[in-house]
């Protein structure tokens, strides 16, 4: 197939978007410095760069959401200057967030009004948001409130929204972060037809492989600098990943030889009636996790992760205490911190709000978990010198970058609140550890950093339970994978029998009934 | 039956006011902003709306001076939260200690003066019907328009785009701002809105329910609007039945001594908080997800440019 935009060569004149010199700056700190990129119609263009390397910068100053302190945007050829994101859309420049721009507490049609300009009646644009969402393949019901959706659905209101708006130009902040494979595949179809319509979409993922598929052109930042400007075909996932650390990046490395031990964590037939309206019952779980062992739980959003996860850290209790064992001692029935206390440790999806209490420091937010078995508490009083130890601990062992010794956790990026999540937890040296989607929107360096931490911690012999929507993840550090569909848990499958499509079937529901695994065997 | 129908025209009067405020109170929190100075936005507008009426002889003019008297303490109230960036409630609680010193002060000369209170409507025939004639025909103009008020606040908030938006800055300032919505400005608009529901209510009680003013005579139904609207849950259709609800324990209040009634009038007085928590205690109860207040209410923000 011929490439229809090879390098140098476009069928246009001029780009459709050209950036000069573009700057800005925050106090001393210059998150982007003389940024040059140019778009051109008919091209899928990626900006890569790690957390804080000014991408999110760049795409906010040319939606007009900050004004640029320097340079020049320059839009089918002529210098503008935006006043705002309404200006942006009018122009056809449209963008999809990471950290979703939704209302949890309005209607999906409401969500996608409120980002239209409202020219026509609320009546025409439900029918069109029926009509758009159709013809792409993105299902949507106008009529439910966001706060009753998924991530993925959430992610198609965003997407939906943006094509509705009928851009020339759309930027994407890391929209496969949160999808299956399956759901990725039908965005890239998504986005290949919009690319066959003669629009430009500018792309920003941590996923190299993704990029090298599907983008015609990348742009590499680094430091607020665009280290490079190439086609991702021709490069390696390696040599992109270099450009955009600047140096090599570490491989994950499993220890070899890893033994498993007695059973840690184990799971009996455990079924859990939805706490909220739209939960997912929990049907019949089973499943042992040993010593020394990883265990992959994926599955699309939303089908019962999060149920799975309160009943396992003991944010939900079950009626029967034998349903979850930990240590060998029936925990089903107890408390968060009586189940820290026999050594178990949770990592939750959600980093503020969850994870951390985002407006508290991150001292603070290591004795929220660790009060009750990491002696940090005597007689009711806190040691803070013990809470900043663990901090300190944490930022030097995972190397955590922040601005000040003991910041509020709101104020990290992802990346480094997360290694610090992890670290709090890992550091109470946990005989089984719960972590839920471990390098959600974290750039590369961060989640090899995580995921190096979760192999060590099952070679030093605990029991390691991984929810995660990434398959690449779950196939780099699970010794085991099941997969959850609406509240049932598959039988784990050994890493190496887990191909993608086996997976990817789970994933969307189909049994691997006794024909398949017949199918699967015979081949 | 006249006593039927005179309590009903004392409830419908105690009412009035609360649903005024309350009103105005509803939309600027459903903007985000939690402005607890309602209180002491009302007393400064019964000064100021009774001085407005007494110099000029209007009832008209009075109730515009409390209106605007009312918006400029608002307007003080969003230059520090909206602006600077002040913690909500404390500016809240300390707008209303400014307004109850103000308002002494303003008022201070009209103090023992009289005025001929608000006309009631008076229409041939239907306002002489029977028990119901005077309380729907026979208002003053007042209670007319607080219900209009409410409606259109109602359509405002779920039939106009206008509407949407400012729901949207109360759910999520960060998405309200990331879609371009000037989520201060649209705040602004709001809080002032609700301090002109506020200075009107206000300007009730001098110009209709009483024709006269005293120092402090709002007696606490800022408190009552701001628990109104919570009980309401945030919604235009429940704050009606909540402000004549608490309208007529008021008036129930004052009858209960009348008639000798053994239960002590604190108590009374104190049902529409006690009715409060016990709704907030149901919504969450009977609610599974997602937030019945705005969920950004009373949080402050600063966008970034």
């Amino acid at each position: 197939m011929l490439d229809p935009t090879p390098d140098g060569q476009h069928s246009d004149k001029s780009p459709l978007l050209r950036t000069i010199g573009l700057s800005k700056r925050y106090g001393d700190f210059l998150a982007n410095d003389c940024i040059d990129i140019d778009i051109w119609p008919r091209e899928i263009h990626a900006l890569l760069g790690e957390n804080g390397a000014g991408k999110s910068t760049l795409v906010k100053a040319i939606y007009g959401l900050i004004q640029p302190s320097a340079g020049e945007i320059h839009w089918q050829g002529e210098r503008i200057v935006l006043s705002g994101p309404s200006e942006a859309r009018r122009r056809g420049i449209g963008m999809v967030f990471q950290h979703f721009s939704l209302f949890d507490n309005l209607t999906v049609a409401e969500n996608v009004a409120l980002g239209l300009d409202g020219k026509e009646s609320f009546k025409d644009m439900s029918a069109r948001l029926e009509q758009v969402s159709k013809t792409y393949g993105l299902p949507l019901d106008p009529r439910r409130e966001v706060w009753q959706l998924s991530v993925g659905e959430r992610q198609r209101i965003e997407i939906v929204r943006a094509l509705m708006q009928d851009p020339k130009f759309l930027i994407l902040d890391e929209p496969t972060a949160v999808l299956t494979p399956q759901e990725a595949d039908q965005l890239f179809i998504v986005l290949e037809r919009l690319k066959a319509e003669g629009r430009a979409i500018l792309y920003i993922s941590h996923k190299l492989e993704e990029v090298k598929r599907l983008c015609d052109t990348a742009t590499i930042l680094r430091g607020g600098k665009k280290v490079e400007t190439c086609n991702p075909r021709r490069e390696t996932a390696g040599s992109l990943a270099r450009m955009m650390v600047g140096g090599e990046v570490k491989e994950v490395k499993a220890v070899s030889g890893r033994k498993t031990t007695v059973p840690r964590l184990v799971v009996n037939d455990l079924s859990l009636a939805p706490a909220e309206a739209h939960g997912v019952r929990l049907e019949h779980i089973s499943f042992e996790l040993k010593g020394g062992e990883i265990l992959g739980i994926a599955g699309v959003a939303g089908n019962g992760q999060d149920e799975l996860f309160a009943a396992l850290s003991g944010e939900r209790l079950a009626k029967d205490p034998g349903t979850v064992v930990i240590e060998g001692i029936a925990a089903g029935h107890l408390s968060i911190t009586q189940r820290r206390k026999l050594g178990a440790a949770f990592v939750p999806e959600e980093r503020l709000g969850h994870g951390t209490a985002p407006r508290m420091r991150l001292s603070e937010n290591a004795l929220l978990t660790g009060h009750a078995a990491s002696g940090m508490v005597h007689r009711g009083f806190i040691d803070t010198a013990a809470t900043l130890r663990t901090v300190d601990r944490a930022t030097e062992t995972f190397d955590v970058r922040k601005a000040k010794r003991d910041p509020e956790a709101a104020s990290l990026s992802g990346g480094n609140l997360q290694k610090f999540i992890v670290g709090r937890e890992i550091l109470r040296n946990p005989a089984v550890l719960v972590v839920s989607q471990p390098t959600w929107g974290v750039d590369a360096g961060a989640a090899a950093v995580i995921r190096q931490a979760l192999l060590d911690l099952a070679a030093a012999g605990a029991a390691v339970l991984v929810t995660s929507q990434d398959l690449d993840e779950l196939a780099e550090i699970a010794d085991r994978i099941a997969v959850m569909f609406h509240g049932k848990l598959s039988a784990p499958l050994s890493a190496s029998e887990a191909s993608r499509e086996k997976l990817g079937l789970l994933m969307g529901g189909s049994s691997l009934e006794p024909k398949e695994v017949a199918h699967a065997a015979g081949a | 039956m006249a006593l039927v129908e005179a309590i009903i025209l004392a409830v419908l009067a105690a009412s009035t006011p609360l649903l005024i405020a309350a009103t105005g109170e509803l939309v600027a929190e459903r903007s985000g902003v939690l402005n607890l100075g309602v209180e002491g936005m009302m007393i400064v507008g019964a000064a100021c709306g009774f001085a407005g009426a007494w110099l000029t002889g209007s009832i008209f003019i009075g109730a515009l001076f409390g209106i605007v008297a009312g918006m400029l303490m608002s307007l003080v109230f969003a230059l520090m939260t909206l602006g600077l960036a002040v913690n909500q409630v404390a500016t809240g609680l300390a707008l209303t200690i400014l307004g109850i010193g103000l308002s002494g002060l303003i008022g201070a000369g009209f103090v023992g003066e009289r005025i001929t209170p608000a006309a009631h409507l008076a229409i041939p025939v239907l306002t002489d019907i029977p028990l119901i004639g005077r309380v729907l025909f026979g208002e003053d103009g007042f209670v007319y328009f607080s219900i209009a008020l409410i409606v259109g606040v109602w359509w405002f908030l779920y039939r106009t785009r206008a509407g949407l938006i400012l729901r949207a800055c109360g759910d999520n300032h960060v998405s309200a701002h990331a879609l371009g919505y000037p989520v201060l400005r649209i705040r602004t608009f709001a809080v002032m809105f609700g301090g002109a529901c506020a200075g009107l209510a206000g300007a009730y009680l001098p110009l209709a329910y009483t024709p006269f003013f005293i120092p402090g005579m709002t007696a606490g139904r800022g408190w009552i609007a701001l628990a109104l609207v919570v009980f309401s849950s945030w919604r235009p259709g429940r704050l009606v039945v909540g402000a004549y609800l608490f309208g007529a324990v008021t008036i129930l209040q004052l009858h209960a001594q009348g008639w000798g009634v053994g239960i002590p009038s604190q108590f009374m007085s104190a049902l529409p908080y006690l009715a409060t928590v016990i709704v907030l205690v149901l919504i969450s109860r009977a609610r599974t997800g997602g937030s019945t207040a705005p969920a950004a209410l009373g949080t402050v923000f600063v966008p970034d440019r």
